[in-house]
């Protein structure tokens, strides 16, 4: 008798041990999953979720991924003094970690100065310009590209949020009538590949939804960062149209369509594509 | 602008094999495309690595035109003694990046 009850209870907790070893095992085929439930919101799915695994672990990995480099590189020009008025971006605005959180989110925002929309990369050759009387960096140039880079590092995590009401209204009704808008020899619009058919197959890829969320992106295609810009030129030339110059008001108001389209979804900067 | 990023264990246990991790930024041309003229674009690649433990060779690899821009590789080595890892890559232009970095093994 005493001797079932003991046996009983070693019973007992062996079941308690393998049921704690079964969630053990469970969370860690969540955890393994990469993650995916945290890049979308809603049906909005950004590009990681159309990696491969090794892709998604390659951005994941801080030492790994390649887009760092630029980080680093334009955590270097965030310090550095430029000649002409003895400034640096630091000498404003300090730490970027705290002044810059949330920034990437925001942009292209409406610019009462400018009378548009004005995008990150715009926005800092425009302090350029006008707070430390530097000259410009040229769209797509390593410079500017690092220290958006770097800039929208620092909101890594935290869901886009641009504004599409009042001044910017008008601008986001001509994104919205380039995206909708069939172009080219092809005679596509964006939203015929990444809104009807995101998920299927065309060639050897998937089609992404076309989030920009983790822009400035590394492409495998390119070898290279590349801006959010350089890529719709890049899809543009897919389709057989003439792209837009880089920097261009067609090209940043497309952005803040393609940004509110993708609402939500966390800054992924730098992210891997292929 | 070339940067280079290394990530070896600031500790180990003696006879303890490591892993080494390394990036570079580099463009490693190829050497086989054109630019817009037509005009072949010469090849710039990294063509030798070293890792010297020490002042001993403890790897060494050839790289060719295939691999690809921002070279990153990882490998393993045995912790021997506390020292200075060394690491160099050389590219067609002659250039050494070179870096360094310190481990110490109890």
């Amino acid at each position: 008798m005493g001797e079932s009850r003991a046996g009983q209870g070693a019973l007992r907790s062996l079941w308690r041990l393998s049921a704690c070893v079964c969630a053990a095992l469970l969370a860690l085929a969540i955890a393994g999953a990469g993650e995916s439930w945290r890049y979308s919101v809603a049906e909005r799915r950004s590009g990681y979720t159309y990696l491969s695994e090794d892709n998604q672990q390659l951005q994941d990995d801080d030492f790994a991924n390649p887009g760092l480099l630029w980080v680093e590189r334009g955590r270097e020009l965030w310090q550095q003094i430029e000649s002409t008025a003895g400034t640096s971006c630091a000498r404003c605005h300090s730490d970027a970690a705290t002044s810059m959180r949330g920034v990437r989110t925001r942009y292209p925002r409406f610019d009462p100065q400018g009378g548009k929309l004005i995008n990150l990369e715009q926005q800092i050759n425009r302090c350029r310009a006008e707070r430390m009387h530097a000259s410009s960096y040229p769209y797509e140039s390593d410079a500017l590209l690092a220290l958006t880079t770097f800039v929208a590092f620092q909101s890594r995590g935290l869901p886009i949020d641009v504004r599409i009401d009042g001044p910017a209204q008008p601008f986001f009704a001509a994104g919205k009538a380039l995206y909708e808008q069939r172009r080219g020899q092809l005679d596509l619009a964006c939203t015929h590949c990444h809104e009807r058919y995101a998920g299927q197959r065309l060639r050897g890829d998937v089609i992404s939804q076309g989030q920009i969320n983790g822009f400035p992106i590394y492409r495998h295609t390119w070898q290279t960062l590349g801006s959010t810009h350089r890529m719709f030129a890049w899809c543009n030339t897919s389709v057989r149209s003439e792209p837009y110059p880089l920097g261009s008001d067609e090209y940043v108001n497309l952005e803040l369509f393609v940004a509110w389209h993708g609402r939500g979804l966390p800054v992924e900067t730098p992210a891997v594509r292929r | 602008m070339a940067e280079t990023r290394v990530r070896v264990p600031s500790t180990a246990r003696r006879g303890e094999v490591i892993e080494i991790k390394t990036l570079l930024s580099h463009p490693m041309e190829t050497g086989h495309r054109r630019d817009v003229y037509g005009k072949l674009i010469p090849r710039q690649i990294i063509h030798t690595f070293t890792c010297t433990y020490n002042g001993v060779e403890v790897f060494r690899a050839d790289w060719h035109p295939a691999v690809a821009a921002n070279p990153y590789l990882a490998f393993f080595t045995v912790a021997t003694e506390s020292g200075r890892l060394r690491f160099e890559w050389i590219d067609d232009e002659g250039t050494v990046y070179a870096t360094e970095a310190e481990i110490t093994v109890a």
